[in-house]
């Protein structure tokens, strides 16, 4: 049996699935792209719930949208199913290996090491002329066993396939923070030495949440490739990761709900300053998190909070 | 939850409502601008180019602008422009063409300077049937890489600054048996290194690379870099620098006197000749990615460009102001050779048809769309050497090298005509 909770999800999904119908392009692929970056906020999150701040999810934000760009360009498939797998592969293998590096690293440490993977990425890409060095290259429209899911002229493959994988991912990730595993998080946070003395290697947890954090990236990166239609190193350069940081403060890490909207929200706020003030844009999102952190140092999702409070 | 959701869902009913309001207004003609507002390209390129686009809008709207483009606005329906900062990357960039098309119904794009955003709006061009002019971007790849109905480029691509470059070097430096690069490392700068050291190869057998350097882009010391092209001396040092990075490297090169005995070509040099001019050493060799500038041949049309740039602004125009305004300049006359009568503006497909190989006058000469199946432009490109003369800069040893002799031939790729020994160039 389904729970509530489960039923709304579901249904939300089902609702978007089929707002996309009527809803403006514009809309749509916006929210995919959100929805991209929010899964990679997701995985943050779940580290920074451990304490950890990762300033280099930019690299399997990257890692996966190169994986999918020359996957499908080297084997010339646009099967969304198997894209998507290449990513998640991409990112396991890759987090495999820097996550046993990583993993014995704290604080100021972690965020730097792991900004400086990312930057290794973009150094790579940025000299690899057959990749196409800083300028990137492009990357085919996915489809589904070669239905492209196109609606008046719209394609709907990629917004679909993220709003699905978003609520697979926040169901699955939610499942986790409620188990025995996802909560010693928050006490690793708190006080590593107790976590050691109960008898659970701190290492290990922290090696899991860097190798889930880094799938959701890379699933977050081959969903932008395949919406978006080009790559760049940019999504490995420290900018891009210190948005998805920038996003995580701004939506908190109170529930896997919260960057996914966050997302969302960022990219309308971020959007609609740009078309308000071309000249000032950076600057109405900087006093949009500035304000966010002085009145809400919870992030935005501490609201449901207040609301909830306020109903009793 | 549930709030946030109907907040979501009221936000993208407003947004929904906006856009169809801004559907029907159809008695202004909306050209959706988007150049460098902010960040290291908006200085040398982005903001000039605004200025010009502003200019040329203001003027087409007041009808003084002179033959052949003296008819109001476009077509006859007043141009409202609209702007966006092309910061942000190309992800951004996807996402803002869509906006402005969807929600804010521009009619036609004008824009990019990045190679990159170049590579990857076309693709969302073509899928909303959007006529998109790129105006100043050189990546030869556009157009190599794919075929597009609905974009088109109005500057030619960087392949010729560097053949231009190469043919200039072995034609006018005497002794030459060395040349050295520095070059930012990215794109442009490699692909800037690679295109002049190959065609150099073609021209001139024998010359030595004596060493090649790629700072970070925006770097601003070149200390190390100064160093390595000192010890490695070269009659020529090439370098496709722009804004900042080329003035911090034009003062600190001169400071250690490395211009004494090397000649610099800088391809790029003429977006800051006016702006930094007593950096510039003597005998600089200086490029302008085109006719553009102090290269742009004599016309009605370039004089009274010059007048009221200079009148508005207080300064000449450079390279990419020539680029925004052809761009707008060629935009202008396939949308009224495509409309049957004055006031319509014409649908997009018959606008792009309209396009297709259109040749036109622009203040820097002819503008001729041969390559890319007749949506590439094609140009003349020019190189000179620095002069003051009573503190002024001044061209002398102006080469002009014709548009098939820098150039190659419509469905060529640039890297694979450079290596073929320029197949098929005709030089005047």
């Amino acid at each position: 049996m389904l729970s509530k909770n489960q039923i709304f999800v579901v249904a939300a999904a089902a609702l978007m699935i089929l707002a996309g119908l009527v809803m403006p392009y514009w809309f749509s692929f916006l929210v995919t792209v959100a929805l991209a970056k929010g899964l990679v906020v997701l995985g943050l999150v779940i580290l920074m719930r451990a304490g950890l701040v990762s300033f280099g999810q930019g690299l399997y934000y990257c890692a996966g949208a190169y994986a999918v760009g020359a996957f499908s360009d080297y084997f010339q498939t646009d099967n969304v199913l198997l894209l998507v797998l290449v990513a998640i592969v991409c990112g396991l293998v890759i987090s495999s290996i820097v996550g046993l590096l990583l993993s014995r690293y704290r604080d100021i440490f972690f965020a730097m090491f792991s900004m400086a993977f990312s930057m290794i990425l973009y150094g790579v890409l940025v000299k690899s002329a057959a990749l196409g060095s800083s300028d990137g290259f492009n990357v085919t429209k996915p489809s589904l066993f070669g239905w492209a899911a196109e609606f008046n002229g719209t394609n709907l493959l990629s917004y679909w396939v993220a709003i699905i994988l978003a609520c697979v991912a926040g169901a699955i990730i939610w499942r986790y923070m409620r188990s025995p595993m996802g909560m010693t998080g928050e006490a690793i946070r708190e006080n590593e030495i107790r976590v050691e003395y109960l008898g659970v290697s701190v290492q290990k947890i922290i090696y899991i949440k860097y190798i889930i954090a880094a799938v959701l990236a890379s699933v977050g990166g081959s969903i932008t490739a395949m919406t978006v239609g080009h790559i760049d190193p940019e999504m490995a350069y420290w900018t891009t990761s210190g948005e998805f940081v920038f996003i995580a403060l701004m939506a908190g890490t109170g529930h896997v709900a919260a960057p996914l909207i966050g997302a969302v929200i960022f990219e309308l706020m971020r959007t609609f300053a740009f078309q308000l003030s071309p000249y000032t844009w950076q600057m109405i999102l900087g006093i949009a998190l500035l304000s966010i952190i002085i009145f809400l140092p919870n992030g935005l999702w501490s609201l449901t909070d207040k609301f909830k409070k306020g109903a009793n | 939850m549930l709030k946030t959701i109907s907040k979501m869902a009221v936000y993208g009913a407003v947004a929904f409502g906006a856009l169809t309001a801004t559907a029907q207004a159809a008695d202004e003609y909306k050209l959706g601008l988007v150049t460098f507002l902010s960040g290291g390209a908006a200085g040398p390129f982005g903001v000039p180019a605004k200025n010009g686009a502003d200019l040329l809008v203001d003027a087409l709207n007041a009808g003084t602008v002179p033959a052949p483009y003296n008819k109001v606005g476009i077509n006859g329906v007043k141009i409202n422009p609209v702007y966006v900062d092309e910061a942000g990357g190309a992800t951004k960039q996807v996402s803002e063409y869509r906006n402005l098309v969807e929600r804010q119904g521009v009619n036609a794009v004008v824009g990019y300077i990045s190679s990159g955003d170049c590579l990857a709006v076309p693709g969302v061009a073509e899928e909303m049937k959007k006529v998109t002019v790129l105006f100043d971007c050189g990546t030869p790849r556009v157009f190599e890489e794919a075929d597009y109905k609905f974009v088109f480029r109005t500057a030619a691509t960087a392949t010729m600054d560097n053949v231009g470059a190469a043919r200039y070097i072995a034609e006018k430096v005497g002794g030459l048996a060395s040349v050295s690069g520095i070059n930012q490392n990215y794109s442009f700068g490699h692909d800037s290194w690679n295109d002049f050291t190959t065609s150099l190869e073609q021209i001139k057998k024998g010359v030595d690379v004596s060493t090649k350097q790629f700072p970070k882009i925006y770097a601003g010391q070149y200390g190390a870099e100064v160093s390595a092209l000192m010890v490695n001396p070269a009659e020529v040092v090439h370098s496709s620098f722009w804004g900042g990075d080329m003035e911090a490297f034009l003062l600190q090169g001169a400071a250690r006197g490395l211009f004494e005995d090397q000649k610099v070509l800088l391809t790029c040099g003429e977006s800051a000749l006016y702006k930094f001019a007593d950096n510039f050493p003597e005998g600089a060799i200086v490029g302008a990615r085109g006719p553009n500038g102090v290269f742009a041949p004599k016309s009605e049309l370039n004089d009274w460009f010059v007048k009221e740039y200079e009148a508005r602004y207080g300064t000449k125009p450079t390279y990419p102001v020539y680029h925004m305004v052809q761009a707008i300049m060629g935009l202008k006359l396939a949308t009224e050779k495509a409309a049957a009568n004055a006031g319509e503006i014409p649908t997009d497909e018959a606008v792009a048809g309209a396009f297709e190989y259109l040749e036109f006058d622009s203040p820097a000469g002819k503008i001729a769309m041969t390559n890319g199946n007749g949506h590439q432009a094609v140009q003349e490109m020019v190189f000179g050497q620095v002069s003051k003369e009573n503190g002024e800069v001044v061209m002398k040893d102006v080469v002009r090298y014709a548009p098939s002799c820098v150039n190659p031939p419509n469905g060529v790729k640039a890297a694979d005509w450079i290596a073929s020994g320029f197949e098929g160039a005709v030089c005047n």
